[in-house]
């Protein structure tokens, strides 16, 4: 009887401490394909970065194409149950389905992108400043442009997305103080022919230049077709338009990915907030290409400037679009409202869907 | 102002040629009295195969025919599951969608991020270059006429041929038919094919004019639009057409209106194409007795002859 405990205690403690040596999994759960060569691609690529930076010690999994309703709760909470130690979920709509399985799951992390809810302790959220990236093209813009007029393709009215959109503007008007901006919302993060048509039809209605939110290369095809200049969105588009990207906003999505998992195998994670910007290296900015060189030299300039901290997009003067003032001269915003922007400042040609 | 109006023809034509070719497609093999919801995978693994073919040969007409062949073989599994071993219909369909999309992901993995092959619009001297008439009718893609031939030469087939009478009669009542001495089973066979072969094009001139690229997934739902305007057309090629120029010209419409400035909130245009759709081909539809004579009786039915 003894010897039976004694051995039952001993492969009870193999069991543990094989336990103890067991694979920390990291998951993914992706809005779009793997190959959209967009916004999920660059999460992919952090994933990968995972698996490069901590090679053994990690497993990874991921889930393409996942709703982002309700119904995003299943895949969720199916890898909570499968054994993922950490869940990063890519994509603003995911924000209560995460909650809520963070809830059933309290000893899974959960790591929810650009949301900004965390109702239980193992949830955080992480996003990055894509809008520094906006003013630096919205500069390039308004130098570059002819008509005066670009076209903004917008997914949908959530701050994110609002967000850039002004801080285009803002980028565009600090070196015009006239240049309009025309923004067509499809209603979907990915559906290349979708994007396509919206590229199209806002060249027809005069822009020369386009710039998107939303997660495919087909507005830039467009652009190249018809002889104007693009930027690339997410990730670096060059190669759907050498002659048509002006630059592009990349999401380096690496580190952060490295760093937390590191944090689960350590036993350190906690819950945070985190915004990483230019400073932190998450927003990179793609080669300035098809421009003359002055352009180039103001964009580096302003690249920098945002990047130490001394120019900061938000920063008043700044006039809503009904013509009340919004911040006085030389104030910044506050985080709050940046974070939850839900209107347009003045020079944006369009109505904000709420 | 001219340039602008066709220009947006143009996108017009571009946005409805896809449905138009997968739904033709789709028409015929309802027209036969079979369901194949598989439009979407047939469509993404045509889409794929063109890109591939494109991308290797440099050559797109190679990859508009390569995506036909593969659209009409790709369905033959559905043909062979539904007909010879009787399977459910539905879920076949279904389960074609769901293994297109996934194997297209999979076939066009090393293909991610490379910009495509164009099939150029044609340009015939001195006709192409004719004011206004020029560009839509002699400068488009090949792909665009063939969409427009289609249509007229399905009508053509099914209501003028002896054929197409026999393709209609095994969708009204397969037994009926069966008892005359059609011979069922084959005509399914072939019509499911056409409807592959239709799906397969439409997915090319996806990645081979629409948007010369190949992501995954690309197709987003197109292939589920086609079997709607099927339906909403009550099975008439004619209907198919004015259906799918409808939800093209609505579609890039809105985004006019969007770009222009209309104050009509953006959600309720970007749903404006399917709203649109759905009233005018009800409308057009109203006739009831006019539907009933061209629903095709036996549709979705599984066909086991007896001896």
């Amino acid at each position: 009887m003894k010897k039976t405990i004694f051995a039952l205690a001993a492969s009870a403690a193999v069991m543990l401490s094989g336990q103890a040596f067991a694979k920390t999994k990291a998951c993914f759960i992706y809005i779009g394909p793997t190959g959209d060569f967009g916004w999920t691609y660059q999460h992919d690529q952090g994933r990968k970065s995972i698996e490069a930076a901590l090679g053994d010690q990690v497993e990874t999994a991921y889930l393409e194409n996942v709703p982002e309703s309700a119904e995003a709760q299943r895949p969720i909470e199916a890898f909570a149950r499968s054994g993922c130690d950490i869940i990063f979920t890519t994509s603003f709509n995911y924000m209560d389905p995460t909650n809520k399985a963070a809830k059933k799951h309290p000893n899974v992390k959960f790591e929810h992108a650009t949301g900004f809810k965390r109702e239980s302790p193992n949830v955080s959220t992480y996003s990055s400043k894509f809008y520094q990236g906006r003013y630096v093209q919205g500069q390039i813009a308004a130098k570059m442009s002819k008509t005066g007029v670009a076209g903004y393709i917008a997914s949908f009215p959530i701050p994110e997305v609002v967000r850039g959109i002004n801080s285009f503007i803002l980028g565009a008007q600090s070196i015009n103080p006239d240049f309009k901006l025309k923004v067509v919302w499809v209603s979907t993060w990915f559906d290349p022919p979708k994007e396509a048509d919206a590229a199209k039809a806002l060249i027809d209605q005069g822009v020369d230049i386009v710039t998107q939110h939303t997660d495919s290369t087909a507005a830039m095809q467009v652009a190249a077709e018809r002889g104007i200049k693009a930027f690339g969105q997410a990730s670096d588009m060059i190669k759907f338009g050498p002659k048509t990207q002006l630059t592009a906003i990349i999401d380096e999505w690496g580190p952060y990915y490295v760093e937390r998992t590191k944090a689960v195998i350590d036993g350190t994670w906690k819950q945070q907030d985190v915004w990483h910007g230019m400073a932190d290296g998450n927003v990179e900015m793609a080669p300035y290409t098809n421009m003359p060189d002055d352009v180039a030299a103001m964009a580096t300039k302003t690249a920098a400037a945002i990047k130490d901290g001394s120019l900061e997009p938000f920063t008043g003067p700044i006039t809503k679009q009904d013509g009340s003032q919004w911040l006085k001269a030389g104030e910044r915003s506050d985080l709050g409202t940046l974070l939850g922007m839900n209107f347009y400042v003045k020079g944006v040609d369009d109505k904000l869907p709420q | 102002m001219m340039d602008v109006w066709i220009s947006i023809i143009l996108s017009v034509c571009a946005a409805s040629t896809p449905l138009l070719i997968a739904a033709t497609g789709e028409l015929v093999v309802e027209r036969s009295g079979v369901l194949n919801l598989g439009v979407e995978g047939m469509m993404i693994m045509g889409a794929v195969a063109a890109f591939a073919t494109a991308q290797v040969t440099g050559n797109p007409y190679l990859g508009a025919l390569v995506a036909i062949i593969t659209g009409a073989a790709f369905s033959l599994l559905f043909a062979f599951l539904t007909l010879t071993l009787v399977a459910n219909q539905v879920a076949t369909g279904l389960a074609l969608t769901i293994l297109g999309l996934g194997l297209s992901g999979m076939i066009g993995e090393g293909f991610v991020g490379q910009p495509g092959v164009r099939m150029d619009a044609i340009d015939i001297p001195v006709l192409t270059d004719l004011p206004v008439i020029g560009k839509l009718f002699f400068g488009q893609d090949l792909i665009f006429y063939a969409s427009i031939a289609l249509v007229i030469g399905v009508a053509w087939f099914l209501f003028r041929t002896r054929a197409g009478l026999m393709v209609r009669s095994v969708g009204d009542s397969h037994s009926s038919a069966h008892a005359l001495g059609i011979h069922v089973i084959r005509i399914r066979y072939m019509t499911i094919m056409f409807g592959g072969a239709c799906a397969g094009l439409a997915g090319a001139h996806l990645s081979l004019v629409y948007v010369p690229q190949w992501v995954e997934g690309m197709t987003a739902g197109r292939g589920w639009i086609a079997l709607a305007l099927v339906v909403f057309a009550s099975w008439r090629p004619g209907r198919v057409l004015v259906g799918a120029y409808l939800f093209g010209a609505v579609t890039i419409g809105q985004f006019h209106a969007q770009a222009i400035g209309v104050a009509i909130p953006a959600q309720f245009l970007t749903s404006l194409p399917y709203l649109a759709t759905i009233v005018v081909l009800v409308l057009i539809a109203r006739n009831r007795r006019l539907t009933m004579i061209n629903t095709p009786a036996s549709l979705g039915q599984p066909f086991v002859p007896d001896r």
